[in-house]
């Protein structure tokens, strides 16, 4: 690993997030000063800024983009107790310009008691030369919450346009845009009320018959009277209604973070969820015989692998593309990478912290899990090149395990 | 072993990441309970964090390329074809690559020789003998040098050259070059002679003769102990060099060690060591050999390093050991992959261990795969590496190849083609569908229309008919006529579109003067509901000329059905309310008028026409 370049993001606060497009061309960042922004890939590999306008009246907590099938969309979720969905107006003139896009507030607000109200909205970034602001759209605002909102999802496309949020009084709520060629209308579909304050939530991408809509639900509440930190809720064919399915009881500390793995065809789903530890869950689902028939799954919860080299709280967790690397960030200051092997042993592949500051040792092992069978793990990732020097005889750096010849028995025949 | 982000103090905040394709955002953040606003300066840097390196190499993308090739080829081979790295020019395609690679050589020709030829007892040593002069080429340079001076017995480099040559057991060219030195000696001819003969008798294996093994054996040992006597009545005592060269031939083990600046690596001593003691070597004997060799000729001074103990696992025959050392100590998947693939063709894998040989092989495929993956032309590559990954290879090129961004049309019709050979609806739907959205965003309407109709998706292709015939309205021109032209029977995809399709073909008709059939097409696409109602006016209007032409056109049931669309399209409607609406009402009451004009004149003519035909 290397960093490959440095890009200046010009937010004036903290940054909260950063979310990249489906193809990886695009990013926004959300931060604390209340704004958010649109970055282009060029050509060269360069990141150029094309947006950048106040968002909430609060820190940005996070950001993310639909699928691209649905045009250029974003969601964020602030402080200030809204969610807001933008989508990006591409003017006559603007197409092929490097100019400033333009983006606009579709829906706002956290809340709906079916009052909807809507009215022409102008959004004019500070940068924007003032002709692109002659557009008029409208906006459409919905009751606000009485508390942060702390996470903002799209759900898997197969679903439709949908967008759900969780908020610190403990209900997650899912709009959907029935119309996807009229992105400014939403309406409140779900409301789950989960009883303990959220602090984040994730879609299972699977798009199987088999495995109907599922949203983990995590949450930060640090009491420890109610156990289970992490909710499973299941979309119910015969009710029309999101049903818990699971509560992963073991988990009894706050929790940051969760995120669904891509299901690569299987039957069985994997959660990974940020806690004291990182933790990744199987969900197996049993079979209906085991379960009502007509109630939501059953599953088989089990733990495939728990890390606690954060030493402390664990942040945020993500998976790559095809889920073979999971990343997790942690109050150690450090971002993890965690790998399986083909025996499906999990180590620690990679850390990534700030030059400021050391961190004292190797990093440790997945605790409960060791493996004595080879474990290919990617020489790169360890940070030194070792063919790049350009001699043979420079094969370093010399890995753990390797460091001695193995010792036989057998003497020379010599 | 930590990747240092510049610029952070990881103790005072937090490290925020996210995954892009192939790399890893890493950026300051603080992850604390809500609301909390820091007033600190946070550091204003979004690092692009690089996980594989070596894809952006030029020279490695030439080798990526290059195996690529062979990988498929070896897929598609029949499977009771032997397969040998000689034959299919693997070695010398894979090799002949820089410096970086020439570990990975090393040790890819030692399992050639070990794994895959498998030599017995016998050429086995010979295969190792190769293995080692390919490695050790810089004999040949300073041969060169010495060869091509003025007075190459003279040269200071002559006595290593020989030497050198005698290590890698190559008496022929050792012999020619001493013939150098006899010539500038008379005095020490018979020495000289002496030591020719021993050279010249030495027995060399031959696979390919008729002579056995243990034939072999008897000769070498009579060899072995003929120069042994040499040794021993100073027949070279005179001659240090040709003393110590005899001494090499009879495999003397402290001199061997003394030659370490010679020898440069403990597998090459290794290998002079049972040319000159154990020519006859089985594949079985060779690890304690192997074994002893290095830690004789390491013997303390350095700790073996990676590469050394990867050629230890292959002298024992530990395939599974070799490939799990090379994945950790080399830089990409690259070597480990093709590896493995190969020796899964070769059936050694199963034969070693039964259940997870063909998961070991797909794993490492799938992780190079992967890793093309990212890169911007090699993708294309990593696409037949999924192909022959049976278990995963096509969800993982499902879940990768919908993210390949899809710059122009070029590469997206690139990427649809890959899809559609494999039947992955899905990922061809959805393809079509943010191409039919892009388009749509530029204002490039026919590019939408083609785009969402490879998609068969309905909505979309109802609203872009929807664009043409406002265009249409405002314009009263079409854009993009020869897609639209062609439809055939993509317009049956949504009902504005057949409408947009039919409505077109009306305008053919009438252009091309096929009169009688454009009024019929026209009337029917309001009788079949085709048109959408807030189109009749347009269609009646378009009615026109066609009642107003010398020649009856509606028959007389066609008028009336026209009149009768005329009728309901005027019963109900609300008055006007602005000053604006009512111009245009104006406008439209005109309209109206006109047409009933012309429709009451021409249910006149027809009627008076159809009369005179009966009669």
């Amino acid at each position: 690993m290397f960093v490959a370049r440095s890009i200046a993001a010009e937010h004036k606060d903290l940054i909260h997030d950063v979310s990249f497009d489906f193809h990886g061309r695009r990013m926004a960042t959300s931060s604390s000063d209340q704004s958010v922004k649109v970055w282009d890939k060029s050509e060269d590999g360069e990141w150029h800024c094309t947006a950048s306008w106040k968002t909430h009246s609060g820190s940005v907590w996070r950001v993310t983009w639909a699928h691209p099938e649905f045009g250029q969309v974003l969601a964020s979720c602030s402080f200030d107790r809204t969610a807001a969905i933008w989508e990006e107006l591409v003017g006559e003139s603007n197409d092929k310009q490097r100019g400033q896009r333009h983006w606009v507030r579709l829906a706002a607000g956290m809340k709906s008691l079916g009052h909807i109200e809507s009215q022409p909205f102008l959004v004019c970034p500070a940068s924007v030369p003032s002709f692109f602001c002659a557009l008029q759209v409208k906006r459409t605002t919905l009751v606000d919450s009485r508390t942060s909102v702390t996470d903002v999802k799209f759900a898997p496309k197969h679903m439709g346009l949908v967008v759900t949020t969780c908020s610190a009084d403990g209900v997650v709520r899912i709009y959907e845009a029935p119309d996807v060629m009229n992105l400014s209308q939403w309406s409140l579909q779900h409301e789950i009320s989960c009883k303990l304050s959220c602090s984040c939530i994730s879609w299972n991408p699977s798009s199987s018959r088999a495995h109907p809509p599922m949203i983990a639900v995590g949450s930060d509440d640090s009491s420890t009277t109610y156990s289970g930190k992490v909710q499973i809720y299941e979309y119910n064919e015969n009710t029309r209604k999101y049903a818990k399915a699971e509560t992963l009881t073991t988990v009894t500390d706050p929790v940051h973070d969760v995120s669904f793995a891509p299901n690569l065809g299987r039957s069985f789903h994997v959660l990974a969820v940020a806690s004291k530890d990182v933790r990744i869950f199987k969900l197996i689902p049993l079979s209906r015989k085991e379960s009502i028939p007509t109630g939501p799954t059953r599953f088989e919860v089990q733990v495939v692998a728990q890390f606690d080299s954060h030493n402390s709280q664990v942040w945020r967790v993500s998976w790559n593309i095809t889920s073979t690397l999971l990343a997790s960030s942690g109050d150690d200051g450090c971002v993890r990478l965690w790998k399986a092997n083909y025996m499906d042993n999990w180590k620690c592949t990679g850390v990534l912290k700030g030059d400021g500051s050391l961190v004292n040792g190797a990093p440790s092992q997945a605790s409960s899990l060791s493996s004595s069978v080879g474990t290919p793990t990617q020489g790169s990732l360890n940070g030194t090149s070792a063919g790049r020097t350009g001699t043979r005889t420079s094969f370093s750096p010399p890995m753990p395990g390797l460091q001695s010849p193995k010792i036989h028995q057998h003497t020379a025949y010599y | 072993m930590a990747e240092l982000i510049p610029g952070i103090d990881s103790s005072q905040r937090h490290l925020g990441f996210v995954w892009g394709p192939g790399d890893l955002l890493a950026y300051e953040t603080q992850y604390k309970p809500t609301g909390a606003q820091h007033a600190a300066q946070s550091c204003p840097f979004v690092h692009v964090v690089r996980k594989d390196e070596d894809i952006y190499s030029p020279i490695l993308r030439k080798l990526f390329n290059e195996s690529h090739h062979i990988f498929v080829g070896l897929q598609n081979m029949k499977d009771d074809v032997p397969i040998s790295t000689r034959d299919t020019a693997l070695a010398t395609q894979y090799g002949n690559q820089v410096s970086i690679l020439l570990a990975v050589e090393l040790i890819w020709n030692l399992c050639e020789v070990l794994f895959i030829e498998a030599a017995p007892a016998g050429s086995l040593l010979l295969h190792l003998l190769d293995w080692v002069r390919l490695h050790k080429a810089d004999v040949d340079e300073k041969a060169q040098e010495v060869l091509q001076s003025e007075c190459p017995a003279e040269h200071q480099a002559y006595w290593d050259v020989t030497v050198c040559y005698i290590l890698q057991g190559r008496i022929d060219e050792a012999r020619q070059i001493l013939l150098k030195q006899a010539s500038q000696q008379p005095a020490a001819r018979v020495t000289f002679k002496l030591m020719d003969s021993l050279l010249m008798k030495m027995p060399i294996y031959n696979p390919g003769g008729t002579q056995t093994l243990t034939e072999f054996d008897v000769k070498w040992r009579r060899w072995h102990q003929e120069c042994d006597r040499c040794l021993q009545d100073n027949s070279f005592a005179s001659h240090p060099h040709l003393e110590l060269i005899c001494k090499i031939l009879v495999g003397d083990e402290d001199t061997l060690l003394e030659q370490r600046e010679h020898l440069s690596t403990w597998y090459h001593f290794l290998v002079t060591r049972l040319l000159y003691c154990h020519p006859t070597v089985k594949p079985t004997e060779l690890h304690y050999y192997a074994q002893a060799s290095m830690d004789m000729f390491l013997d303390g001074r350095s700790a073996p390093e990676p590469l050394d103990s990867i050629l230890l696992a292959a002298f024992e025959f530990d395939i599974h050991q070799v490939i799990k050392d090379c994945s950790i100590a080399l830089n990409n998947w690259w070597f480990v992959a093709h590896l493995t693939d190969l020796l899964d063709h070769c059936k050694l894998l199963q034969s070693h261990n039964l259940h997870f040989g063909s998961n070991l092989r797909e794993f490492l495929l799938l992780e190079y795969a992967s890793g093309l993956f990212t890169h911007h032309s090699l993708w294309q590559l990593a696409v037949d590496y999924f192909d022959h990954c049976p278990e995963f290879g096509r969800v993982y090129l499902e879940l990768q190849i919908e993210r390949v961004p899809l710059d122009t049309e070029r590469k997206a019709l690139k990427v649809l083609r890959i899809c559609e050979q494999r039947q992955m609806a899905e990922q061809v739907r959805s393809i079509c569908k943010i191409m039919a959205k892009k388009a749509l965003r530029n204002n490039r309407l026919g590019s939408a229309l083609s785009w969402s109709i490879r998609a068969k998706d309905a909505a979309f292709a109802t609203l872009i008919s929807e664009r043409f015939l406002q265009d249409y309205c405002t314009h009263g021109t079409f854009s993009d006529l020869d897609l639209i032209d062609n439809l055939g029977s993509a317009m049956l995809l949504s009902d504005r579109l057949t409408f947009l399709g039919k409505y077109r073909e009306f305008h053919k008709l009438y252009a091309e003067k096929q009169f009688a059939e454009a009024a019929r097409l026209l009337l029917s696409l309001m009788t079949a509901k085709i048109a959408p109602r807030s189109f009749w006016m347009t269609l009646l209007t378009d009615a026109l000329p066609l009642l107003e032409q010398k020649q009856v056109i509606f028959s007389a049931d066609q008028t009336y059905e026209l009149m009768h669309c005329l009728e309901e399209l005027t019963t109900g409607k609300v008055a006007p309310e602005t000053e604006l609406s009512m111009q245009e009402d104006n406008i439209e009451a005109t309209k109206i008028e006109l047409l009933r004009l012309a429709l009451a004149r021409n249910l006149a003519l027809a009627i008076v026409k159809e009369g005179t035909l009966e009669a």
